[in-house]
Protein backbone atom coordinates (compact mmCIF):
# COMPACT_ATOMS: atom_id res chain seq x y z
CA UNK A 1 0.00 0.00 0.00
CA UNK A 2 1.49 3.39 -1.12
CA UNK A 3 0.99 5.84 1.41
CA UNK A 4 1.11 9.29 -0.32
CA UNK A 5 1.58 12.46 1.94
CA UNK A 6 0.47 15.69 1.83
CA UNK A 7 3.99 16.47 2.02
CA UNK A 8 5.20 14.37 -0.66
CA UNK A 9 2.68 16.41 -3.31
CA UNK A 10 3.95 19.57 -2.30
CA UNK A 11 7.80 18.34 -2.96
CA UNK A 12 6.39 17.00 -6.33
CA UNK A 13 4.77 19.75 -7.46
CA UNK A 14 7.38 22.05 -6.92
CA UNK A 15 10.06 19.89 -9.07
CA UNK A 16 6.91 19.65 -12.00
CA UNK A 17 6.72 24.22 -11.41
CA UNK A 18 2.84 23.83 -10.71
CA UNK A 19 1.68 26.23 -8.22
CA UNK A 20 -0.84 23.92 -7.03
CA UNK A 21 -4.23 25.04 -4.97
CA UNK A 22 -5.26 23.55 -1.51
CA UNK A 23 -8.14 21.79 -3.19
CA UNK A 24 -6.12 20.49 -6.10
CA UNK A 25 -3.54 19.03 -3.25
CA UNK A 26 -6.16 17.35 -1.17
CA UNK A 27 -7.54 15.83 -4.29
CA UNK A 28 -4.08 14.65 -5.65
CA UNK A 29 -3.29 13.04 -2.26
CA UNK A 30 -6.06 10.66 -2.29
CA UNK A 31 -6.07 10.17 -5.86
CA UNK A 32 -2.51 9.47 -7.00
CA UNK A 33 -2.31 7.52 -3.91
CA UNK A 34 -5.56 5.61 -5.27
CA UNK A 35 -3.77 4.66 -8.55
CA UNK A 36 -0.13 3.95 -6.98
CA UNK A 37 -1.59 1.61 -5.39
CA UNK A 38 -2.83 0.24 -8.76
CA UNK A 39 0.32 0.57 -9.90
CA UNK A 40 1.54 -1.78 -7.38
CA UNK A 41 0.48 -4.89 -9.21
CA UNK A 42 3.55 -4.85 -11.25
CA UNK A 43 5.32 -5.86 -7.93
CA UNK A 44 3.87 -9.00 -8.54
CA UNK A 45 6.18 -9.74 -12.10
CA UNK A 46 9.29 -10.63 -11.54
CA UNK A 47 11.38 -9.25 -13.82
CA UNK A 48 14.51 -9.75 -12.79
CA UNK A 49 17.24 -10.07 -15.58
CA UNK A 50 14.85 -8.51 -18.13
CA UNK A 51 16.08 -5.70 -20.47
CA UNK A 52 14.09 -2.19 -20.14
CA UNK A 53 12.17 -1.52 -23.51
CA UNK A 54 12.54 2.63 -23.86
CA UNK A 55 11.54 2.77 -28.07
CA UNK A 56 10.19 -0.34 -30.00
CA UNK A 57 12.05 -0.02 -33.15
CA UNK A 58 15.31 -0.92 -33.09
CA UNK A 59 16.64 0.81 -36.76
CA UNK A 60 15.42 4.22 -35.99
CA UNK A 61 17.56 7.79 -36.05
CA UNK A 62 19.03 7.35 -39.69
CA UNK A 63 21.80 10.08 -39.87
CA UNK A 64 21.35 12.71 -42.57
CA UNK A 65 24.27 14.98 -43.67
CA UNK A 66 25.18 17.99 -41.45
CA UNK A 67 23.75 20.81 -43.61
CA UNK A 68 21.67 23.82 -42.26
CA UNK A 69 18.32 24.04 -43.66
CA UNK A 70 15.34 26.61 -43.59
CA UNK A 71 15.06 28.11 -40.03
CA UNK A 72 12.16 29.93 -38.59
CA UNK A 73 12.47 33.68 -38.77
CA UNK A 74 12.57 35.73 -35.81
CA UNK A 75 9.58 37.36 -36.48
CA UNK A 76 7.26 33.91 -36.66
CA UNK A 77 8.90 33.21 -33.84
CA UNK A 78 8.28 35.87 -31.08
CA UNK A 79 4.74 35.92 -33.10
CA UNK A 80 3.02 33.69 -30.15
CA UNK A 81 4.99 35.18 -26.91
CA UNK A 82 3.34 36.62 -24.05
CA UNK A 83 5.98 38.70 -23.73
CA UNK A 84 8.11 39.36 -26.83
CA UNK A 85 10.31 42.33 -27.38
CA UNK A 86 10.95 41.65 -31.30
CA UNK A 87 13.19 44.37 -31.97
CA UNK A 88 15.47 43.10 -29.64
CA UNK A 89 14.49 39.70 -31.03
CA UNK A 90 13.91 38.54 -27.33
CA UNK A 91 11.04 36.72 -25.22
CA UNK A 92 11.12 38.72 -21.78
CA UNK A 93 10.77 37.20 -18.54
CA UNK A 94 10.58 38.24 -14.90
CA UNK A 95 13.94 39.41 -13.58
CA UNK A 96 16.10 36.55 -12.78
CA UNK A 97 19.23 37.58 -11.19
CA UNK B 1 -31.25 4.58 -39.69
CA UNK B 2 -30.01 6.16 -42.81
CA UNK B 3 -26.88 4.75 -45.83
CA UNK B 4 -23.96 7.05 -45.32
CA UNK B 5 -23.15 9.54 -47.35
CA UNK B 6 -20.68 9.48 -49.86
CA UNK B 7 -16.67 8.88 -48.88
CA UNK B 8 -13.39 10.28 -49.84
CA UNK B 9 -13.08 7.81 -52.74
CA UNK B 10 -16.17 8.89 -54.45
CA UNK B 11 -15.99 12.64 -53.22
CA UNK B 12 -12.44 12.62 -55.34
CA UNK B 13 -13.61 10.88 -58.18
CA UNK B 14 -16.39 13.21 -58.25
CA UNK B 15 -14.12 16.36 -58.37
CA UNK B 16 -11.97 14.73 -60.25
CA UNK B 17 -14.22 13.85 -63.47
CA UNK B 18 -15.44 17.56 -62.74
CA UNK B 19 -19.03 16.40 -61.86
CA UNK B 20 -19.15 18.29 -59.01
CA UNK B 21 -16.61 21.25 -57.90
CA UNK B 22 -14.72 20.75 -54.73
CA UNK B 23 -15.94 24.05 -53.19
CA UNK B 24 -20.15 23.07 -53.81
CA UNK B 25 -18.35 19.89 -51.46
CA UNK B 26 -16.89 22.28 -49.20
CA UNK B 27 -20.01 24.48 -49.21
CA UNK B 28 -22.00 21.70 -48.35
CA UNK B 29 -20.11 19.83 -45.51
CA UNK B 30 -19.41 23.53 -44.16
CA UNK B 31 -23.02 24.12 -44.28
CA UNK B 32 -24.00 20.10 -42.19
CA UNK B 33 -21.15 21.89 -39.43
CA UNK B 34 -22.81 24.93 -38.90
CA UNK B 35 -26.14 23.00 -38.21
CA UNK B 36 -25.27 20.06 -36.14
CA UNK B 37 -22.08 20.92 -34.49
CA UNK B 38 -23.63 23.06 -31.80
CA UNK B 39 -25.42 19.29 -31.17
CA UNK B 40 -22.16 18.16 -30.34
CA UNK B 41 -19.33 20.42 -29.56
CA UNK B 42 -17.11 18.44 -32.36
CA UNK B 43 -14.95 21.19 -33.67
CA UNK B 44 -12.74 23.78 -31.78
CA UNK B 45 -12.37 26.18 -34.83
CA UNK B 46 -14.08 25.91 -37.85
CA UNK B 47 -11.69 26.67 -40.40
CA UNK B 48 -14.96 28.34 -43.35
CA UNK B 49 -12.03 30.53 -45.39
CA UNK B 50 -8.96 28.39 -45.08
CA UNK B 51 -11.15 25.54 -46.65
CA UNK B 52 -12.69 27.58 -49.25
CA UNK B 53 -9.58 28.96 -50.57
CA UNK B 54 -8.09 25.43 -50.73
CA UNK B 55 -11.41 24.05 -51.82
CA UNK B 56 -11.15 26.62 -55.11
CA UNK B 57 -7.43 25.93 -55.89
CA UNK B 58 -8.36 22.56 -56.52
CA UNK B 59 -10.89 23.72 -59.05
CA UNK B 60 -8.56 26.06 -60.44
CA UNK B 61 -5.98 23.36 -60.82
CA UNK B 62 -8.83 20.82 -62.27
CA UNK B 63 -10.28 23.68 -64.92
CA UNK B 64 -6.57 24.45 -65.72
CA UNK B 65 -6.05 21.07 -66.72
CA UNK B 66 -3.68 19.93 -63.70
CA UNK B 67 -3.55 16.72 -62.30
CA UNK B 68 -5.21 16.11 -59.23
CA UNK B 69 -4.02 14.35 -55.78
CA UNK B 70 -5.57 11.26 -54.29
CA UNK B 71 -8.00 13.10 -51.74
CA UNK B 72 -8.33 16.35 -54.16
CA UNK B 73 -11.29 18.09 -52.79
CA UNK B 74 -11.97 15.84 -49.80
CA UNK B 75 -12.72 18.02 -46.66
CA UNK B 76 -10.81 16.45 -43.50
CA UNK B 77 -11.05 17.72 -39.84
CA UNK B 78 -7.88 17.48 -37.85
CA UNK B 79 -7.59 17.05 -34.39
CA UNK B 80 -6.83 20.31 -32.81
CA UNK B 81 -3.38 18.67 -31.09
CA UNK B 82 -1.69 19.03 -35.05
CA UNK B 83 0.18 22.34 -36.22
CA UNK B 84 -2.16 23.55 -39.10
CA UNK B 85 -0.19 26.43 -40.09
CA UNK B 86 -1.93 29.75 -39.64
CA UNK B 87 -4.90 27.81 -37.95
CA UNK B 88 -5.42 28.22 -34.37
CA UNK B 89 -4.64 24.85 -32.84
CA UNK B 90 -4.98 24.60 -28.54
CA UNK B 91 -4.85 21.01 -28.06
CA UNK B 92 -7.86 21.78 -26.26
CA UNK B 93 -6.02 23.28 -23.67
CA UNK B 94 -6.01 26.53 -21.43
CA UNK B 95 -2.51 27.17 -21.58
CA UNK B 96 -2.86 27.01 -26.16
CA UNK B 97 -6.03 28.69 -26.06
CA UNK B 98 -4.60 31.53 -28.69
CA UNK B 99 -1.64 29.49 -30.48
CA UNK B 100 -0.91 30.29 -34.07
CA UNK B 101 1.57 27.72 -35.52
CA UNK B 102 4.29 29.33 -37.86
CA UNK B 103 4.41 26.14 -39.46
CA UNK B 104 2.51 22.85 -40.60
CA UNK B 105 2.61 19.36 -38.99
CA UNK B 106 4.17 16.81 -41.52
CA UNK B 107 0.77 15.07 -42.15
CA UNK B 108 -0.88 18.52 -42.98
CA UNK B 109 1.85 19.16 -45.72
CA UNK B 110 1.32 16.13 -47.25
CA UNK B 111 -2.52 16.13 -46.78
CA UNK B 112 -2.72 19.02 -48.52
CA UNK B 113 -0.12 18.15 -51.00
CA UNK B 114 -3.06 15.34 -51.91
CA UNK B 115 -5.54 17.49 -52.45
CA UNK B 116 -7.32 17.32 -49.46
CA UNK B 117 -9.34 20.19 -48.13
CA UNK B 118 -8.65 21.47 -44.05
CA UNK B 119 -11.98 22.28 -42.90
CA UNK B 120 -11.60 22.65 -39.15
CA UNK B 121 -9.82 21.78 -36.02
CA UNK B 122 -11.42 18.73 -33.49
CA UNK B 123 -12.14 18.74 -30.27
CA UNK B 124 -9.99 16.40 -28.15
CA UNK B 125 -9.02 16.11 -24.70
CA UNK B 126 -6.56 18.24 -23.26
CA UNK B 127 -3.23 17.60 -24.84
CA UNK B 128 -4.45 14.18 -25.47
CA UNK B 129 -4.87 13.07 -22.13
CA UNK B 130 -8.51 11.37 -21.56
CA UNK B 131 -11.39 8.56 -22.57
CA UNK B 132 -14.14 10.75 -22.61
CA UNK B 133 -13.27 13.62 -24.31
CA UNK B 134 -14.57 15.80 -21.29
CA UNK B 135 -11.12 16.98 -19.99
CA UNK B 136 -11.44 19.80 -23.14
CA UNK B 137 -11.04 23.72 -22.42
CA UNK B 138 -13.65 23.93 -24.99
CA UNK B 139 -16.00 21.52 -22.78
CA UNK B 140 -17.19 18.00 -23.87
CA UNK B 141 -18.24 16.60 -27.18
CA UNK B 142 -21.45 14.67 -26.93
CA UNK B 143 -21.75 11.25 -28.64
CA UNK B 144 -23.84 11.54 -31.81
CA UNK B 145 -25.88 8.30 -30.53
CA UNK B 146 -26.63 9.76 -28.00
CA UNK B 147 -26.18 13.23 -26.72
CA UNK B 148 -26.01 12.16 -22.97
CA UNK B 149 -23.27 9.74 -23.60
CA UNK B 150 -19.56 10.36 -24.07
CA UNK B 151 -18.37 10.03 -27.57
CA UNK B 152 -14.96 8.33 -25.77
CA UNK B 153 -11.06 9.76 -26.35
CA UNK B 154 -9.20 11.48 -27.07
CA UNK B 155 -9.92 12.11 -30.31
CA UNK B 156 -13.48 12.44 -29.75
CA UNK B 157 -14.10 15.44 -31.97
CA UNK B 158 -12.79 13.82 -34.92
CA UNK B 159 -15.04 10.69 -34.07
CA UNK B 160 -18.04 12.31 -33.72
CA UNK B 161 -17.55 14.80 -36.77
CA UNK B 162 -16.68 11.56 -39.14
CA UNK B 163 -20.03 9.87 -37.12
CA UNK B 164 -22.34 12.56 -37.92
CA UNK B 165 -21.05 12.70 -41.48
CA UNK B 166 -19.88 16.60 -40.85
CA UNK B 167 -16.62 15.36 -42.54
CA UNK B 168 -15.75 12.12 -44.74
CA UNK B 169 -12.14 11.58 -42.66
CA UNK B 170 -10.24 13.25 -39.92
CA UNK B 171 -7.38 12.80 -38.61
CA UNK B 172 -7.08 12.02 -34.82
CA UNK B 173 -3.89 11.13 -32.40
CA UNK B 174 -3.52 8.09 -30.49
CA UNK B 175 -1.31 7.09 -27.39
CA UNK B 176 -2.85 4.22 -25.61
CA UNK B 177 -5.95 4.43 -27.90
CA UNK B 178 -7.38 7.33 -28.87
CA UNK B 179 -8.11 6.89 -31.89
CA UNK B 180 -9.28 3.49 -31.84
CA UNK B 181 -11.78 3.78 -28.58
CA UNK B 182 -13.61 7.13 -29.50
CA UNK B 183 -13.84 5.41 -32.94
CA UNK B 184 -15.57 2.01 -31.70
CA UNK B 185 -17.59 4.13 -29.68
CA UNK B 186 -18.99 6.38 -32.65
CA UNK B 187 -19.09 3.34 -35.05
CA UNK B 188 -16.39 4.62 -37.11
CA UNK B 189 -12.93 2.76 -38.12
CA UNK B 190 -10.09 4.36 -36.22
CA UNK B 191 -6.54 3.41 -37.59
CA UNK B 192 -3.47 3.64 -35.06
CA UNK B 193 -0.70 2.81 -37.58
CA UNK B 194 2.74 0.66 -37.05
CA UNK B 195 5.06 3.17 -34.82
CA UNK B 196 6.96 5.44 -36.78
CA UNK B 197 4.72 4.80 -39.91
CA UNK B 198 3.98 8.18 -39.51
CA UNK B 199 5.62 11.35 -38.82
CA UNK B 200 5.06 13.25 -35.69
CA UNK B 201 6.44 16.16 -36.45
CA UNK B 202 3.89 19.11 -35.59
CA UNK B 203 1.88 16.45 -33.40
CA UNK B 204 1.92 18.62 -29.73
CA UNK B 205 3.80 15.80 -28.40
CA UNK B 206 1.92 13.45 -24.78
CA UNK B 207 4.17 10.37 -25.13
CA UNK B 208 6.85 10.46 -27.55
CA UNK B 209 7.92 6.85 -27.43
CA UNK B 210 3.88 5.65 -27.78
CA UNK B 211 2.16 8.70 -29.67
CA UNK B 212 0.94 8.13 -32.99
CA UNK B 213 -1.18 9.49 -36.03
CA UNK B 214 -3.93 7.61 -37.79
CA UNK B 215 -6.86 8.03 -39.87
CA UNK B 216 -10.86 7.84 -38.56
CA UNK B 217 -13.23 7.33 -41.19
CA UNK B 218 -16.46 5.84 -42.37
CA UNK B 219 -14.70 2.97 -44.14
CA UNK B 220 -11.42 0.61 -44.12
CA UNK B 221 -11.18 1.57 -47.50
CA UNK B 222 -11.16 5.29 -46.82
CA UNK B 223 -8.64 4.53 -43.86
CA UNK B 224 -6.33 2.79 -46.22
CA UNK B 225 -6.58 6.20 -48.70
CA UNK B 226 -5.78 8.71 -46.20
CA UNK B 227 -2.88 6.16 -44.58
CA UNK B 228 -1.06 5.91 -48.05
CA UNK B 229 -1.13 9.67 -48.04
CA UNK B 230 0.50 10.33 -44.55
CA UNK B 231 3.20 7.23 -44.17
CA UNK B 232 6.67 7.16 -44.57
CA UNK B 233 9.67 8.70 -43.54
CA UNK B 234 10.23 12.25 -42.96
CA UNK B 235 13.63 13.99 -42.33
CA UNK B 236 12.01 15.94 -39.44
CA UNK B 237 11.16 12.75 -36.78
CA UNK B 238 13.99 10.59 -36.60
CA UNK B 239 12.02 7.83 -35.27
CA UNK B 240 9.94 7.80 -38.90
CA UNK B 241 10.88 4.01 -40.19
CA UNK B 242 11.88 4.04 -43.74
CA UNK B 243 10.02 0.75 -44.52
CA UNK B 244 8.64 1.39 -47.74
CA UNK B 245 4.55 2.49 -47.89
CA UNK B 246 2.41 -0.02 -49.82
CA UNK B 247 -0.59 1.21 -51.85
CA UNK B 248 -2.92 0.56 -48.98
CA UNK B 249 -5.99 0.63 -50.88
CA UNK B 250 -4.60 -2.30 -53.54
CA UNK B 251 -4.14 -4.35 -50.40
CA UNK B 252 -7.95 -4.62 -50.26
CA UNK B 253 -8.95 -7.98 -51.72
CA UNK B 254 -11.80 -8.59 -49.26
CA UNK B 255 -10.72 -12.45 -49.12
CA UNK B 256 -10.03 -13.57 -45.57
CA UNK B 257 -9.76 -17.33 -46.98
CA UNK B 258 -6.35 -19.23 -44.87
CA UNK B 259 -5.93 -15.81 -42.36
CA UNK B 260 -5.02 -16.67 -39.09
CA UNK B 261 -7.14 -14.68 -36.20
CA UNK B 262 -5.31 -14.98 -32.88
CA UNK B 263 -7.80 -14.58 -29.92
CA UNK B 264 -6.66 -13.91 -26.52
CA UNK B 265 -9.53 -15.73 -24.64
CA UNK B 266 -8.43 -15.92 -20.93
CA UNK B 267 -7.63 -11.79 -21.15
CA UNK B 268 -10.73 -10.48 -23.08
CA UNK B 269 -13.29 -12.51 -20.70
CA UNK B 270 -11.20 -11.11 -17.67
CA UNK B 271 -14.03 -8.32 -17.16
CA UNK B 272 -16.12 -7.50 -20.46
CA UNK B 273 -19.69 -6.44 -21.16
CA UNK B 274 -21.77 -9.41 -21.88
CA UNK B 275 -23.00 -7.97 -24.59
CA UNK B 276 -20.10 -6.52 -25.84
CA UNK B 277 -18.55 -10.11 -25.71
CA UNK B 278 -21.62 -11.57 -28.04
CA UNK B 279 -20.70 -9.03 -30.38
CA UNK B 280 -17.82 -10.34 -30.70
CA UNK B 281 -18.05 -13.89 -30.83
CA UNK B 282 -20.41 -13.16 -33.95
CA UNK B 283 -17.99 -10.98 -35.87
CA UNK B 284 -15.38 -13.97 -35.26
CA UNK B 285 -17.90 -16.39 -36.55
CA UNK B 286 -18.80 -14.27 -39.62
CA UNK B 287 -15.10 -13.79 -40.54
CA UNK B 288 -14.56 -17.85 -39.97
CA UNK B 289 -17.09 -18.41 -42.29
CA UNK B 290 -15.75 -16.70 -45.01
CA UNK B 291 -12.50 -19.24 -44.53
CA UNK B 292 -10.29 -17.35 -41.55
CA UNK B 293 -8.72 -19.30 -39.11
CA UNK B 294 -9.35 -19.01 -35.73
CA UNK B 295 -6.80 -19.57 -33.03
CA UNK B 296 -6.69 -19.68 -29.46
CA UNK B 297 -3.83 -17.55 -28.46
CA UNK B 298 -2.05 -16.52 -24.60
CA UNK B 299 -1.01 -12.89 -23.85
CA UNK B 300 -0.01 -13.70 -20.37
CA UNK B 301 1.30 -9.79 -19.75
CA UNK B 302 -1.67 -8.04 -21.38
CA UNK B 303 -3.11 -7.86 -17.95
CA UNK B 304 -0.25 -5.68 -16.64
CA UNK B 305 -0.31 -3.61 -19.68
CA UNK B 306 -2.63 -0.54 -17.53
CA UNK B 307 -0.01 -0.04 -15.02
CA UNK B 308 2.63 0.01 -17.16
CA UNK B 309 1.27 2.15 -19.46
CA UNK B 310 -0.04 4.45 -17.08
CA UNK B 311 3.70 4.81 -15.77
CA UNK B 312 5.27 5.49 -19.10
CA UNK B 313 2.82 7.47 -20.68
CA UNK B 314 2.57 10.02 -17.42
CA UNK B 315 6.89 9.37 -17.37
CA UNK B 316 6.90 10.96 -20.75
CA UNK B 317 4.27 13.37 -20.35
CA UNK B 318 5.98 14.88 -17.51
CA UNK B 319 8.52 16.01 -19.41
CA UNK B 320 6.81 16.74 -22.43
CA UNK B 321 5.13 19.18 -20.93
CA UNK B 322 7.62 20.99 -19.34
CA UNK B 323 7.63 23.27 -22.44
CA UNK B 324 4.63 25.14 -21.83
CA UNK B 325 5.97 27.53 -18.81
CA UNK B 326 4.59 31.36 -20.27
CA UNK B 327 7.52 31.94 -22.30
CA UNK B 328 8.20 31.29 -25.78
CA UNK B 329 4.02 30.57 -26.51
CA UNK B 330 1.15 30.09 -24.91
CA UNK B 331 -1.11 31.43 -21.40
CA UNK B 332 1.66 33.62 -19.06
CA UNK B 333 -0.16 34.07 -15.55
CA UNK B 334 -1.50 37.77 -15.20
CA UNK B 335 -0.84 37.51 -11.40
CA UNK B 336 -0.24 40.98 -9.92
CA UNK B 337 2.43 39.61 -6.78
CA UNK B 338 4.69 37.61 -9.49
CA UNK B 339 8.36 38.73 -8.69
CA UNK B 340 10.77 35.73 -10.00
CA UNK B 341 10.56 33.21 -12.83
CA UNK B 342 10.23 30.08 -10.82
CA UNK B 343 6.49 31.75 -9.43
CA UNK B 344 5.70 32.84 -13.15
CA UNK B 345 5.91 29.40 -14.45
CA UNK B 346 4.44 27.74 -11.19
CA UNK B 347 1.31 30.29 -11.63
CA UNK B 348 1.45 30.33 -15.42
CA UNK B 349 1.27 26.05 -15.06
CA UNK B 350 -1.06 25.82 -12.28
CA UNK B 351 -3.92 28.06 -14.34
CA UNK B 352 -3.00 26.71 -17.77
CA UNK B 353 -3.52 23.03 -17.44
CA UNK B 354 -6.68 21.11 -16.60
CA UNK B 355 -6.98 19.04 -13.50
CA UNK B 356 -6.23 15.85 -15.85
CA UNK B 357 -2.97 16.60 -17.33
CA UNK B 358 -1.69 18.10 -13.90
CA UNK B 359 -2.59 14.42 -12.22
CA UNK B 360 -0.76 13.25 -14.99
CA UNK B 361 1.92 15.76 -14.92
CA UNK B 362 2.40 14.70 -10.92
CA UNK B 363 2.66 10.83 -11.56
CA UNK B 364 4.85 11.27 -14.10
CA UNK B 365 7.25 13.84 -12.08
CA UNK B 366 7.03 11.56 -9.00
CA UNK B 367 7.56 8.01 -10.78
CA UNK B 368 10.46 9.71 -12.30
CA UNK B 369 11.70 11.40 -9.18
CA UNK B 370 14.42 9.82 -7.42
CA UNK B 371 14.03 6.73 -5.59
CA UNK B 372 11.60 5.50 -7.08
CA UNK B 373 12.56 5.25 -10.83
CA UNK B 374 13.34 1.60 -10.42
CA UNK B 375 10.24 0.58 -8.69
CA UNK B 376 8.22 2.14 -11.18
CA UNK B 377 9.26 3.61 -14.09
CA UNK B 378 12.21 0.94 -15.07
CA UNK B 379 10.14 -1.65 -14.23
CA UNK B 380 7.15 -0.22 -16.46
CA UNK B 381 9.92 -0.41 -19.38
CA UNK B 382 10.49 -4.16 -18.24
CA UNK B 383 6.96 -5.00 -18.68
CA UNK B 384 7.02 -3.68 -22.02
CA UNK B 385 9.67 -5.90 -22.96
CA UNK B 386 7.74 -9.07 -21.62
CA UNK B 387 4.81 -7.69 -23.44
CA UNK B 388 6.76 -7.31 -27.03
CA UNK B 389 7.75 -11.05 -26.65
CA UNK B 390 4.31 -11.86 -25.72
CA UNK B 391 3.51 -10.71 -29.19
CA UNK B 392 6.37 -11.59 -30.99
CA UNK B 393 5.62 -15.36 -29.64
CA UNK B 394 1.91 -15.17 -30.68
CA UNK B 395 2.58 -13.96 -33.96
CA UNK B 396 4.57 -16.70 -34.79
CA UNK B 397 1.38 -18.48 -35.37
CA UNK B 398 -1.10 -16.16 -36.51
CA UNK B 399 -1.63 -12.96 -38.68
CA UNK B 400 -3.81 -10.73 -36.42
CA UNK B 401 -4.68 -10.74 -33.46
CA UNK B 402 -8.51 -9.81 -32.84
CA UNK B 403 -10.06 -8.21 -29.01
CA UNK B 404 -12.90 -6.43 -28.44
CA UNK B 405 -12.00 -2.55 -28.78
CA UNK B 406 -13.58 -1.44 -25.37
CA UNK B 407 -14.93 -3.74 -22.68
CA UNK B 408 -17.99 -1.58 -22.52
CA UNK B 409 -20.72 0.69 -25.34
CA UNK B 410 -20.29 4.46 -24.52
CA UNK B 411 -20.71 5.50 -21.37
CA UNK B 412 -22.54 8.76 -19.74
CA UNK B 413 -20.95 11.87 -19.79
CA UNK B 414 -19.65 13.23 -16.05
CA UNK B 415 -20.16 8.91 -15.18
CA UNK B 416 -16.67 8.71 -14.60
CA UNK B 417 -14.70 11.76 -14.48
CA UNK B 418 -14.45 12.23 -10.77
CA UNK B 419 -12.92 8.55 -11.07
CA UNK B 420 -9.54 8.49 -12.86
CA UNK B 421 -8.39 5.13 -12.27
CA UNK B 422 -11.85 3.87 -13.20
CA UNK B 423 -11.75 5.98 -16.83
CA UNK B 424 -8.40 4.39 -16.86
CA UNK B 425 -8.99 0.62 -16.45
CA UNK B 426 -11.62 1.32 -19.64
CA UNK B 427 -7.98 1.24 -21.92
CA UNK B 428 -7.42 -2.45 -21.12
CA UNK B 429 -7.82 -3.94 -24.68
CA UNK B 430 -6.28 -0.63 -26.62
CA UNK B 431 -3.07 0.56 -24.45
CA UNK B 432 -0.80 -2.94 -25.43
CA UNK B 433 -1.07 -1.85 -29.14
CA UNK B 434 0.84 1.09 -28.27
CA UNK B 435 3.39 -0.30 -25.58
CA UNK B 436 4.53 -2.64 -28.36
CA UNK B 437 4.74 -0.57 -31.12
CA UNK B 438 1.95 -2.83 -33.58
CA UNK B 439 -0.79 -1.40 -36.14
CA UNK B 440 -4.39 -1.90 -34.84
CA UNK B 441 -7.87 -0.83 -36.07
CA UNK B 442 -11.15 -0.73 -34.57
CA UNK B 443 -13.86 -1.66 -37.03
CA UNK B 444 -17.45 -1.23 -35.96
CA UNK B 445 -19.04 -4.21 -35.64
CA UNK B 446 -22.52 -4.32 -34.05
CA UNK B 447 -24.90 -2.40 -31.60
CA UNK B 448 -26.00 -2.89 -28.14
CA UNK B 449 -29.31 -1.65 -26.77
CA UNK B 450 -28.53 0.82 -23.72
CA UNK B 451 -31.37 1.93 -21.30
CA UNK B 452 -31.66 5.52 -20.28
CA UNK B 453 -32.44 6.69 -17.06
CA UNK B 454 -36.13 7.56 -18.64
CA UNK B 455 -36.60 4.16 -19.59
CA UNK B 456 -35.69 4.94 -23.24
CA UNK B 457 -33.73 2.74 -25.58
CA UNK B 458 -30.20 3.95 -26.89
CA UNK B 459 -28.58 2.02 -29.90
CA UNK B 460 -24.79 1.92 -29.32
CA UNK B 461 -22.09 0.99 -31.39
CA UNK B 462 -19.15 -1.05 -30.55
CA UNK B 463 -15.73 -2.27 -32.32
CA UNK B 464 -13.74 -4.85 -33.23
CA UNK B 465 -9.83 -4.23 -32.47
CA UNK B 466 -7.50 -6.01 -34.91
CA UNK B 467 -3.74 -5.52 -34.16
CA UNK B 468 -1.71 -6.81 -37.06
CA UNK B 469 2.56 -7.66 -37.11
CA UNK B 470 4.79 -4.48 -37.40
CA UNK B 471 4.24 -2.16 -40.40
CA UNK B 472 1.59 -4.87 -41.90
CA UNK B 473 -1.42 -2.46 -41.79
CA UNK B 474 -2.15 -3.58 -44.95
CA UNK B 475 -3.56 -7.35 -43.40
CA UNK B 476 -5.35 -5.44 -40.51
CA UNK B 477 -7.00 -3.17 -43.34
CA UNK B 478 -7.60 -6.03 -45.85
CA UNK B 479 -9.78 -8.14 -43.10
CA UNK B 480 -11.77 -4.78 -41.66
CA UNK B 481 -12.59 -4.29 -45.23
CA UNK B 482 -13.62 -8.01 -46.28
CA UNK B 483 -15.65 -7.76 -42.78
CA UNK B 484 -17.56 -4.41 -43.85
CA UNK B 485 -18.71 -6.21 -47.12
CA UNK B 486 -20.85 -8.74 -45.13
CA UNK B 487 -22.15 -6.77 -42.34
CA UNK B 488 -24.29 -3.29 -42.51
CA UNK B 489 -22.49 -2.20 -38.95
CA UNK B 490 -20.32 0.81 -41.40
CA UNK B 491 -23.11 1.81 -43.02
CA UNK B 492 -25.28 2.81 -40.18
CA UNK B 493 -25.47 6.76 -38.74
CA UNK B 494 -27.26 7.77 -36.03
CA UNK B 495 -30.72 9.25 -37.01
CA UNK B 496 -30.67 12.15 -34.68
CA UNK B 497 -27.72 13.70 -36.64
CA UNK B 498 -28.68 12.46 -40.18
CA UNK B 499 -29.48 15.17 -42.77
Amino acid sequence: MSELTRNEVERIAKLAHLDLTENEKELFVRQLANILNYFEELQQLDTSGVLATAHVHNDFGTEREDKSGKSLPTTDALANAPDPDPEAGLFKVPRVI
Amino acid sequence: MKNATPQAQTIQKEVTTGHVSAVEICREYLSKIDSLNPNLNAFNTIATEHALGAAKNIDIKRNTGKSLGPLAGVPIAIKDNLCVRGLRTTASSKVLSQYVPPYNATVIERLEAAGAVIIGKTNCDEFAMGSSNENSAFGAVMNPWDTTRAPGGSSGGSAAAVAANLVPVALGSDTGGSIRQPAALCGIVGLKPTYGRVSRYGLLAFASSLDQIGPMARSAADAALVLSVIAGSDSQDSTTSSEPVPDFLSELTGNVKGIRIGIPTSFINSGIDEEVGKAFELALNTLQNEGALLVEVDLPHARYAIPAYYLVATAEASSNLARYDGVRYGHRTSAKEIETLKEMYESTRDEGFGAEVKRRIMLGTYVLSAGYYDAYYRKAQQVRTLLRKDYEKTFQSVDVIAMPTTPTPSFSLGSKIDDPLQMYLGDIFTVSANLVGLPAISIPCGFVQATESNNTQKTLPIGLQLTGQMFDEATILRVADAYEQLTPWAQKTPDTVAT
